[in-house]
């Protein structure tokens, strides 16, 4: 069995309330949702135990009910990218941080509260980075018209 | 003690390369700090995606590294591909890679002329542009533009080989064997550019991997990662390559690891060119596409990804771009600390940085 399947049937054992949905979408892709109050239990388990050293990319999207996070996370030595969306209620846009885990999501952060106004939990610098300091909006947010 | 103090270096700064501002915390000329500051050219391009439909963000992508448009417009049409299900002919692929490896070498080729330029060797500024000047005339042979080629297409490109492409490349190629020989040694021969150079901003392989420093950079700090090599796209996977890496992880093995990669991308290029397949370059795509896709490329700077929704409708959803540039800034204030004033060129000069794709 690929360490893709493997992975797979490991995440949902571990956090039976976190994970859903895990599945191999193509090789060396595999795609879970988790819960927002578990993703650093996850995230932390993930590097430390299933060798994934890289956070390559945090895109916060705005689904207009809601807001979503997708992590995408990568493993050198197993060579996988795993594909982690977090569901975050539009009324209380917080996530808990993950950059004490990999030090690449603090800019990846500072751009998803800059540009679409998630609040990270314990995010040792969140402050504004494309934009300046005096913004008063969060640009991505699909309520502000870009038309 | 001396009071600390904080400097701006930026926006409008010899070594910064377009406008970004590097805030520097020094105690008498050593850095204990440092923090960049970007966002001087922000032009909302994520937003500008989402009112425009999936062949339209081509040439916002093609703008956004100036350096490098090429590639950009290439990880968008793969996304783009990914999210509509779609599979490039053969020869589009190749056609895709050469043109990459050519984006490749002409970046590669300006980031030297700028990191000379930095460390104050203006010879070498002058006879790195000359010779990517050869690149580029490649480039317009093929796509009919120097820079901003808008040649990357969902589905394959935008037109086929000219006749005679591939005596053009071949002649080039030689002469740019011979003169980069030339360049390697008169570099690497001169006491000034190692002192400049060597152990200046180390940057430790573990470190790199957990700030998220991808590309040459963490090449250059001895990991072996190659998305061409490990997670291969288009057809890098029936080509012949090796990933050049170093292992000191100073400024002086980022040079190598790029100096290395433009004789790689010329085998990739000359090898592709011999295999390239007869037939159709491009296929058409549908308008309208739902669901979600990504594609990861190896940039000449790292690790691009767009990750791109669509919810049905002529327009993306939803594009986000990773650009590599702007996640290895983050492990700059730790590669500068420490360090005198006088080598903060030598270390941004070193990581190759392009201002248009970091502030998207």
């Amino acid at each position: 069995m690929s360490f893709e399947e493997q992975l797979t049937q490991r995440l949902p054992e571990r956090f039976p309330e976190g994970i859903e949905g895990a599945e191999v979408v193509q090789p060396r892709r595999v795609e879970a949702t988790a819960k927002r109050e578990d993703l650093r239990a996850i995230c932390t388990y993930l590097r430390d135990e299933e060798g994934f050293e890289h956070v390559s990319c945090i895109s916060a999207v705005d689904w207009v009910t809601h807001l979503e996070n997708v992590y995408h996370l990568v493993s050198y030595q197993h060579n996988i990218m795993l594909q982690l969306n977090v569901q975050i209620p539009s009324e209380d846009p917080w996530v808990d941080t993950v950059s004490d885990i990999w030090k690449g999501a603090l800019y990846h952060e500072r751009e998803a509260y800059d540009l679409m106004g998630i609040q990270f939990r314990d995010h040792p610098d969140l402050r504004r980075i494309l934009l300046p300091k005096d913004f008063v909006f969060h640009p991505l947010r699909k309520d502000y018209a870009g038309e | 003690m001396a009071e600390q103090v904080w400097i701006n270096m930026g926006p409008q700064h010899p070594m910064t390369h377009g406008l970004w501002n590097l805030r520097v915390k020094l105690d008498g000329d050593t850095i204990v700090d440092a923090d960049p500051e970007m966002g001087y050219l922000h032009r909302g391009v994520e937003k500008l995606c989402e009112v425009r439909n999936y062949l339209k963000p081509i040439v916002l992508m093609d703008r956004l590294c100036y350096v490098s448009s090429l590639t950009w417009a290439h990880v968008y049409c793969k996304a783009v591909e990914n999210l509509m299900d779609i599979e490039p002919p053969p020869r589009g692929k190749y056609l895709n890679v050469i043109a990459c490896e050519l984006q490749r070498m002409a970046s590669h080729g300006m980031w030297l002329a700028a990191f000379l330029a930095d460390l104050g060797l203006l010879t070498g500024f002058l006879y790195s542009l000359r010779e990517r000047e050869l690149v580029l005339d490649l480039l317009q042979l093929m796509t009919g533009q120097r820079m901003n080629q808008n040649y990357p297409r969902p589905g394959g490109v935008h037109n086929d080989l000219p006749p005679g492409f591939e005596d053009e490349v071949r002649r080039v190629f030689r002469y740019l064997r011979r003169q980069y020989k030339g360049y390697k040694k008169f570099l690497e021969d001169s006491p000034t550019f190692l002192m400049r150079t060597q152990g200046v901003g180390v940057l430790r392989k573990e470190d790199a991997i957990n700030y998220g420093v991808t590309g040459p950079n963490l090449r250059g700090s001895g990991a072996r990662v190659d998305l061409r090599e490990l997670d291969p796209y288009d057809v890098y996977d029936e080509l012949d390559f090796e990933p050049v890496v170093y292992e000191e992880g100073d400024t002086y093995a980022r040079y190598k690891v790029r100096f290395g990669e433009f004789f790689e991308s010329m085998r990739i290029i000359e090898q592709a060119l011999d295999r390239l397949p007869q037939g159709p370059f491009r296929i058409k795509t549908p308008k309208r596409a739902e669901g979600e896709g990504y594609a990861r490329t190896e940039d000449p700077r790292g690790e691009a990804l767009i990750y791109i929704i669509g919810d049905g409708s002529d327009r993306p959803y939803r594009v986000k771009i990773r650009s590599p540039i702007f996640v290895t800034l983050s492990a700059l204030p730790m590669m500068l600390r420490g360090h005198r004033i006088a080598d903060v060129a030598s270390v941004t000069g070193g990581i190759d940085v392009c201002v248009g794709e970091i502030d998207k």
